[in-house]
């Protein structure tokens, strides 16, 4: 089904009880009218049609549904899509394509970090939001910084290993006596932050 | 999950003046419960659950209550929705109040911390099993009907605090520093203006009513938390003991806050969580320490002293030991030599 009819459809089941929300998700402008009780999950994977997002627990303890908000990660299925009017939203699949994978996807393949891929999608969302916080150097803070994301087939090694690959890549540079790590996909997936703190 | 009403906000007045319209509305023949929500990590969870079933949410985010500001009196003001992340990070919180900052980094996981905002961790709910699950009986989510947590799962429940009606444990570990730190809640409402609640006022124990949690009334919004000045010299940690290393709730934690001189302790403040029904502060254990060497007799008295009236059940019978060593670890990382006042490295490394 085209996006367009996608949206058009929901605003039509929803009217009357529905609630307008304008964001842009991957760049692009959306407008939908929903029923208040759509998560953001839900918005992006039945009513937008990006399943790359996913649905693990629905409560905000897995972490396979994390997608960018203005910049900064957070579970998807813990906020009302109608709490995003003028967000700006970015999922994996604005984060690269097939063709042209992000660095943090090309690592993810390279190190074997995943087995059955369910919560990949989530974990390269917050791999790459990783890279531009205030995160310390070692495997364990890497570990600690990911702890959000669970991986039932267990492939934390090669997860941590493939993060450390990409932050290795790049330019380690001090910023307020915090170690910040510029990339690419920082620069990519960071918004504007207010007062110039990095994020968590 | 039932349906509901959502309607955005842009301003404090703008807020409490739809919750006092809303407040009370009758919808499909029953009294309506409006809730605020922001960053919604509690809400939505519950809502989904079934446990919470407003009939009106009000959106704050749009609120301009996210800032963190030094007071005239060199204390510190955490606008309400503040994200758990910014004020972890926030320089004056790492410079001056360390046990906030990792209490904050302790508690959930990064997605989590950069959505939940410092008044809604004030309103946070408890973990206990039967309180999210409505097929069970529960007297904080369905008064008098029974708490099914007395004989039933409760590992990870009070052993202070507790009634025969509930022994629901307080989850939050930035109300555990906040607490130690001695902080003040702002409270605002259309019809009484703003008042300001000390921390150790804030909370209510279950007694028989343990459906009511906090002072925060129908038709209130939490608009700041203010810090008073830093004390000058302390040392301070915050130790939280769990079943996994991260991302995960306290079974135990302790925020300790400490000067003192020439090896005595001049000044403790101390707050538990995880063992509690709400953020635990005695001040009989501080009076144990003022004036005595900080020295490991002394600690393990305070300890006897916080654990004097505990009441565990039989799943959380561990945690009288579990608690006593928390506090004892955390006292003694707090006041040892080369502990820090800025960083509360030492702490941190422990945990």
């Amino acid at each position: 089904m085209a996006k367009s009819e996608t949206i058009e459809s929901a605003a039509s089941l929803s009217s009357g009880s529905g609630i307008e929300v304008a964001f842009k998700i991957n760049g692009k402008p959306v407008r939908l009218a929903l029923d208040p009780r759509t998560t953001l999950l839900d918005a992006l994977r039945e009513t937008l049609q990006l399943t790359g997002t996913k649905k693990g627990c629905d409560h905000g303890q897995c972490g396979a549904c994390t997608v960018h908000v203005n910049g900064r990660r957070v579970n998807s299925c813990l906020s009302f899509a109608a709490m995003h009017d003028g967000d700006e939203i970015l999922t994996i699949e604005g984060i690269g394509t097939p063709d042209n994978l992000h660095p943090m996807q090309e690592a993810f393949v390279e190190h074997d970090g995943y087995q059955c891929g369910y919560c990949t999608p989530g974990q390269i969302m917050s791999a790459v939001a990783l890279l531009a916080e205030p995160c310390g150097p070692s495997n364990a803070d890497v570990a600690e910084c990911m702890s959000g994301n669970i991986c039932r087939c267990g492939a934390y090694q090669n997860i941590v290993a493939a993060i450390q690959s990409v932050r290795d890549r790049h330019v380690i540079a001090s910023v307020r006596d915090r170690r910040v790590i510029l990339s690419e996909g920082a620069t990519r997936s960071v918004a504007p932050e207010s007062k110039g703190h990095r994020n968590t | 999950m039932n349906t509901f009403r959502l309607e955005r906000a842009e301003t404090v007045a703008d807020a409490l003046r739809t919750i006092a319209a809303r407040d009370g509305q009758t919808r499909d023949g029953q009294t309506g419960e409006v809730k605020f929500v922001a960053g919604g990590t509690t809400l939505v969870d519950l809502m989904k659950l079934g446990v919470e079933t407003p009939t009106q949410v009000i959106d704050i985010n749009r609120l301009p209550l996210a800032g963190i500001q030094r007071t005239e009196d060199n204390g510190l003001r955490i606008g309400a929705l503040a994200r758990n992340s910014d004020v972890a990070h926030h320089a004056d919180v790492t410079n001056d109040y360390p046990v906030l900052s990792q209490a904050l980094l302790s508690g959930a996981s990064v997605q989590l911390r950069n959505m939940a905002t410092t008044g809604g961790n004030l309103m946070q709910r408890t973990r206990c099993v039967y309180f999210r699950d409505t097929a069970m009986p529960c007297n904080k989510r369905d008064p008098g009907s029974g708490c099914a947590a007395l004989d039933g799962f409760n590992r990870n429940l009070a052993i202070l605090g507790t009634s025969e009606h509930c022994i629901a444990s307080n989850p939050s570990d930035q109300n555990v520093a906040l607490t130690a730190l001695e902080a003040t809640v702002q409270i605002a409402s259309s019809t009484k203006g703003e008042r300001s609640v000390p921390i150790g006022d804030f909370f209510f124990l279950p007694g028989d009513t343990p459906e009511r949690e906090t002072v925060v009334e129908p038709g209130e919004l939490i608009t700041s938390v203010t810090l008073p000045p830093p004390q000058a010299g302390a040392k301070s940690t915050y130790l939280k003991l769990r079943d996994r290393a991260s991302y995960e709730f306290a079974l135990a934690s302790a925020a300790v806050i400490i000067t003192t001189n020439e090896g005595n302790i001049e000044k403790a403040r101390i707050a538990m969580g995880g063992i509690a029904t709400k953020p635990w502060r005695n001040r009989d254990v501080e009076v144990a320490l003022e004036g005595k060497p900080a020295s490991r007799e002394h600690f393990e008295n305070a300890a006897r002293i916080l654990l004097s009236n505990a009441k565990p059940r039989h799943g959380n019978q561990f945690k009288l030991e579990l608690a006593r060593r928390c506090l004892i670890h955390a006292l003694t990382l707090a006041t040892a030599t080369g502990a820090t006042d800025s960083t509360g490295r030492d702490g941190r490394a422990e945990q």
